[in-house]
């Protein structure tokens, strides 16, 4: 028997799990599933759980329920990958042999990473919404906000959901309105980037949203320490920012079985060819989802996209064909911006988000890059949409897994 | 694509003035550069940051962040701003002739 091994039963660990125990011969190929955690979270769906629209309950369930007949799931925590040995050592010792591997552990957030951050501060007023956690916490501590200067701060770029940060801050700006606080409250984006997105189209719509929502953008601000005491962010070149209330996403990084495995960058993610999704130290290594260091969005949508190439690479590897590169940095993000009001955004490696119509041209029903409710249910279809057809592998209707130009407007 | 003539030699430059081909660099090339962004004169600090971009972008490929600045490079990120103020690495790699890093995303 060859065995074939999925470290993480996270989005993309759970899709490929999924995929392959469809498309490899169960005659030749054991599959196993590691992940040491029992619980599933669903966490585009973290993001409304500050403001008391989602709670506990809507973003999780058993891993189990997702993880298919015919996979091993093991239930223990990974200490290092052994490329020289084709093994993976559980961190109860135990050694898991493998033919070919599939990282996808993911990444996390790492507050620890900025001085200040943790500490007297923490969850008393510096708060994160990126594990549920901290999103709970949050949602307790805004039931009695009754206004001041309230930042939002994006410590240091990758992270997971790149529209999470200005969603988040877009909807405060809701909430705010809505308990008749706002004039109360002062709200600011702090960013270590110079506009407040990275793609830059995109950064012009969604600025000119915040200049009319009276939200302050503060760029270029790399984040030296917090100092929490006097409740104050400081750049390396000396500039502050007060707050009294701070939402950070703090610094992302991979799992760090992976920097113990001496596989991954300066943030624990592991060089990966951006289209073929093959490691690129070690043949037999494939990597998929927030566990790489390619340059597309952290998402559950890319890890989706992935897992299509990476379930058609994987049987070409078996068979000892050449692999195709096939993944083109495909994302598709919805933007949540407050109001049951929502963006679109569609986009590759080489092609901005774009203006149009999605997924059908013309007709839609949602439209890429501008405000509409259809696109805010979109959203919020898409929980269902994640629980039932997107872990499980099954397709989704009308999405393809290569960015399409059809029903884009390419003339601006 | 544009050229632009910088210390006297012609260099393929994008709309933005980041030099494309990392091969066409001098020195006084970088000079030339860190002069027109204000930056000058240019130092030992400066240049090691410069020399760091280098070596590592004809490693990996890519210019490297501020995080692998500070840990590959030795430099750390509080002298990286002194040296370079408002967008160190933008400026850096400019003189360096490298590509403007690319925003991630």
């Amino acid at each position: 028997m060859r065995q074939l091994v999925i470290l993480g039963a996270g989005t993309a660990g759970t899709m490929m799990a999924n995929l392959l125990v469809r498309k490899l011969d169960s005659k030749e190929w054991a599959l196993t599933i590691v992940d040491e955690h029992s619980t599933h979270y669903y966490q585009p769906g973290f993001l409304f759980i500050p403001f008391g629209s989602y709670d506990e309950g809507d973003v999780s369930k058993p891993k189990t329920d997702f993880i298919p007949k015919g996979v091993k799931h093991v239930s223990e925590g990974i200490d290092l990958i052994a490329p020289a040995d084709n093994e993976v050592i559980l961190k109860n010792g135990d050694k898991l042999a493998y033919d070919i591997l599939i990282v996808a552990t993911g990444s996390k957030t790492a507050p620890g990473e900025t001085e200040g951050m943790l500490g007297d501060g923490w969850r008393r007023d510096i708060f994160d919404f990126y594990t549920i956690e901290g999103a709970v916490a949050l949602r307790e501590r805004l039931k009695d906000w009754k206004g001041g200067k309230l930042v939002v701060h994006l410590n240091e770029m990758p992270i997971k959901c790149p529209v999470a940060p200005l969603e988040f801050t877009l909807l405060v700006e809701a909430f705010c309105t809505k308990k008749g606080v706002r004039d109360e409250t002062e709200i600011s984006y702090v960013s270590p980037l110079s506009e407040p997105f990275t793609k830059h189209n995109t950064a012009v719509v969604l600025g000119n949203m915040l200049d009319r929502k009276r939200i302050a953008f503060v760029p270029d601000f790399q984040c030296e320490s917090i100092d929490a005491e006097n409740k104050k962010l400081i750049s390396y070149d000396e500039r502050e920012v007060e707050y009294d209330l701070l939402v950070t996403i703090p610094t992302n990084m991979g799992d760090s079985c992976i920097e113990r495995s001496g596989l991954g960058d300066d943030l624990n993610f592991i060089p990966t060819d951006k289209h073929t999704l093959q490691s690129k130290a070690h043949d037999n290594i494939f990597v998929i989802g927030d566990a790489t260091d390619l340059p597309s969005s952290k998402a559950g949508s890319v890890a989706h996209f992935q897992a299509d190439v990476l379930t058609e690479n994987i049987q070409h590897f078996v068979a000892g064909e050449p692999l195709d590169p096939g993944f083109d940095g495909h994302a598709n993000c919805f933007i949540e911006s407050g109001h049951n009001k929502a963006f679109l955004i569609d986009f590759n490696y080489d092609v901005e988000p774009l203006e149009g119509a999605f997924p059908v041209p013309l007709l839609g029903p949602f439209k890429l890059l501008k405000e509409t409710w259809l696109n805010h249910l979109g959203k919020l279809a898409f929980r269902f949409i994640y629980w039932n057809l997107l872990l499980r592998g099954l397709p989704m209707p009308g999405i393809s897994t290569k960015m399409t130009m059809a029903g884009k407007k390419t003339a601006r | 694509m544009p050229s632009a003539t910088i210390a006297g030699v012609t260099v393929d430059v994008n709309e933005e003035g980041y030099m494309t081909d990392p091969g066409q660099w001098t020195r006084a090339i970088g000079e030339a550069i860190a002069a027109e962004i204000g930056i000058a004169p240019m130092t030992e600090g400066h240049w090691r940051v410069v020399d760091f971009l280098r070596a590592d972008f004809a490693e990996k490929g890519q210019v490297p962040t501020i995080r692998r600045i500070k840990n590959a490079g030795g430099i750390p990120t509080k002298e990286l701003y002194a040296l370079f103020p408002d967008g160190p690495v933008k400026k850096a790699s400019k003189i360096a002739g490298l590509l403007k890093p690319a925003s991630c995303i």
